[in-house]
């Protein structure tokens, strides 16, 4: 077996364009298939018309000066706004097809807003106006999502402004103080300090005096009036936010966005270059007509297998390490948890090393047996790839069995557990070492065809 | 070498009907016949590349060389690098004495650096039947080791196989499609058509047994095989 891999070798030193080009492609598909399975779809183009002049953007809430245009900005952290001159612009730009969307804010929106708040219920709620482009309805769902997620966001700011407002009144009201109006500044008496005045001018008054009783039931009015208003603050924190988010994971890793796009960047590596060099070096023995030859006494059909399994996995580790390497300047690879992921690359390489090895044993030339490996591993990576939720629950069933019986799902996981400590190697690790010996067998039997007994 | 009776079956069709002969040291053996008659399966089951269905075979496959029809060797090594790969897969003691000794046999010497895929087709199957004799093994089988070789390169090859057998003692079982090769480079002809073997004998007495008329073994041979419905 030591000749042969030698052997091999030597056949691949004396093809370096070949072997340049495996390598590229690998790294070159891997990459950005790595990044782009795990980047947040790009901002989508919408054009914005902003009516309102600069100095009318603020309205008065109690006593604060709001600016309305901060709201705005809630939006523009999801789309990449053009900014345009009218209303008949922004939409010109969705009809050519140069924004996805449009949002207009109408001039009259502060006043609005400024309405809102004093006449709730009363005046027209502030509006805003969007237009979409039907042309792509995927493109048209996601502008919209994305809108409407941004304006609950904004929505959502403005009300727990209005309950600031409202909190500070009733604050005013119970304990007193200056309270702001748009015109002047007031002085608030205040519940608590009109309590105690009340409490003062009834003990002036003489023991039988007829006004200590009418005092008595303004005092006990102030003092159901502090109590309830005492538990009006929290009330309105409540309103301000009445659902709390606590996320949980119960499935799946923990691990960044940038650590699993470079274990997906590493698996797609890993898996064209050991698939495609073991089952290219195997059917290369036929096609230079020396399997015969060897199969007939030189080597055992086993031996020969697990020459070609090693020479792709050590190749594809290889790739797979240069690989981290090259990733580690943008996203950092723990070299504490080096074991963990090199034993990943491994066992990830040798599984696609095997896979490979199958595949060549059932096609009768290097041709072929590379289109098989590229008609194979593409929807594999693909299907692997699909997150719960995005497909029905049978066809999610049918695509983790079939995810499960080839080896890119399970280095996937081991890699991203390896490089991102997102969940135990051990699980992964086993998988991978049943689908490599699974794999030799097949291609074991598969030799037989061609005399190898 | 002897084969007892071997028969050979793929699924119901039957590609060798219980063959029998015997092979001495040194001989030089023609197995001929039309195309599908079961030359290259019968050289197959004794190289050990397949097992027969029925019957048995005297030989090892460690005592076989073989040389298939293509050459099966590897076009991005040299000629040394081939040479000396196989070898050591055989596991032979002294495997650069082996490496110098087959250079110097296909006179090869010149051209051991040079990738194999650079050679001729002449060049190349002489070290394809170079790496057959390598273990220097008591039996050697060619597979139309001439076929797409011009008459030069084909008289090379032929001095290296007759050469092996009057020196070393070789015992040599060649199939080809060309009888006047047959006629000439053979000790013996076995002549098999549809599986069965029909004729074994020298290639004169093949001519006898269609009758003196005929004066060209070719001839001779497709006329042997019309009288016997083939």
């Amino acid at each position: 077996m030591r000749w042969l891999l030698l052997k091999d070798l030597q056949i691949l030193r004396r093809s370096p364009g070949l072997l340049a080009l495996l390598v590229a492609y690998a790294a070159v598909i891997g990459l950005p298939v790595g990044y782009g399975i795990s980047a947040p779809p790009s901002k989508p183009k919408v054009a914005f018309y902003n009516g309102v002049p600069a100095s009318q953007n603020t309205f008065d809430l109690g006593e604060r000066r709001v600016d309305a245009s901060k709201y705005a900005d809630e939006l523009f952290e999801d789309i990449d706004p053009i900014r345009v001159d009218s209303r008949e612009e922004a939409i010109a730009k969705v009809r050519d097809g140069e924004a996805l969307g449009a949002l207009v804010v109408p001039e009259e929106i502060t006043r609005q807003l400024q309405n809102a708040t004093e006449l709730p219920g009363v005046s027209e709620p502030p509006t805003l106006e969007v237009f979409y482009n039907a042309d792509n309805p995927l493109k048209r769902r996601y502008v919209e999502q994305t809108v409407k997620a941004r304006l609950s966001d904004a929505n959502l700011a403005l009300s727990g402004e209005v309950t600031r407002v409202a909190a500070n009144a009733l604050d005013v009201l119970l304990a007193g103080g200056p309270f702001v109006l748009p015109t002047e500044t007031i002085d608030v008496l205040g519940l608590r300090r009109a309590k105690a005045l009340l409490e003062g001018a009834q003990r002036g008054l003489p023991a039988g005096d007829p006004q200590r009783a009418a005092i008595q039931q303004v005092i006990d009015f102030a003092d159901v009036a502090i109590t309830s208003l005492n538990f009006a603050n929290p009330v309105l924190g409540a309103i301000a936010a009445p659902i709390r988010v606590d996320t949980t994971e119960v499935a799946g890793g923990n691990g960044s966005l940038e650590g699993f796009a470079v274990a997906a960047a590493a698996t797609i590596a890993l898996m064209f270059v050991a698939v495609l060099l073991g089952a290219g070096m195997l059917a290369l023995e036929r096609e230079e007509h020396a399997f015969g030859r060897l199969v007939r006494g030189l080597v055992r059909p086993t031996g020969l297998l697990a020459e070609k399994v090693l020479l792709g996995a050590l190749c594809a580790f290889l790739v797979g390490v240069g690989l981290l390497g090259l990733l580690s300047l943008f996203e950092p690879v723990s070299l504490g948890r080096a074991p963990q992921w090199l034993g990943a690359l491994a066992l990830g390489a040798a599984a696609f090393a095997a896979l490979g090895v199958a595949v060549g044993a059932v096609t009768r030339d290097v041709r072929a047996a590379s289109l098989l490996s590229f008609l194979l591993s593409l929807p594999i990576a693909a299907l692997a790839l699909v997150p719960s939720g995005t497909v029905g629950d049978t066809a999610f069933d049918v695509i983790r069995v079939v995810s499960a019986a080839f080896p890119f799902k399970p280095t996937l996981s081991a890699l991203d557990a390896g490089l991102n400590a997102t969940r135990g190697v051990a699980l992964p690790a086993v998988h991978l070492v049943l689908l490599a010996a699974a794999y030799v067998a097949l291609a074991r039997v598969a030799l037989r065809r061609f005399g190898a007994r | 070498m002897r084969a007892d009776a071997v028969s050979k079956f793929y699924g119901q069709r039957e590609a060798l009907k219980s063959v029998s002969f015997a092979a001495e040291p040194g001989e030089v053996v023609a197995l001929i016949g039309p195309n599908g008659a079961g030359k290259t399966t019968l050289l197959s089951i004794l190289a050990g590349l397949q097992e027969a269905s029925s019957g048995s075979i005297s030989v090892e496959r460690g005592d076989v060389g073989w040389v298939p029809q293509q050459a099966a060797v590897y076009r991005k090594l040299s000629v040394g690098e081939n040479l000396r790969l196989f070898a050591r897969l055989e596991g032979v003691a002294d495997h650069e004495a082996a490496v110098e000794r087959m250079l110097a046999l296909t006179g090869l010497h010149e051209r051991a650096r040079d990738e194999l895929g650079t050679l001729s087709g002449g060049n190349q199957q002489r070290v394809n039947i170079a790496i057959g004799l390598l273990a220097d093994p008591p039996a050697l089988l060619l597979d139309e080791p001439s076929s797409s070789l011009d008459p030069r390169q084909r008289a090379h090859v032929w001095e290296l196989i007759s050469g092996r057998a009057q020196e070393r003692g070789t015992t040599v079982l060649f199939s080809t499609h060309d009888v006047g090769e047959a006629e000439r480079y053979a000790d013996r002809v076995l002549v098999l058509a549809d599986g069965e073997l029909l004729f074994e004998g020298s290639p004169v007495a093949l001519e006898e047994a269609v009758g003196s008329r005929e004066r060209d073994f070719e001839a001779a041979f497709v006329r042997f095989l019309r009288e016997r419905g083939h």
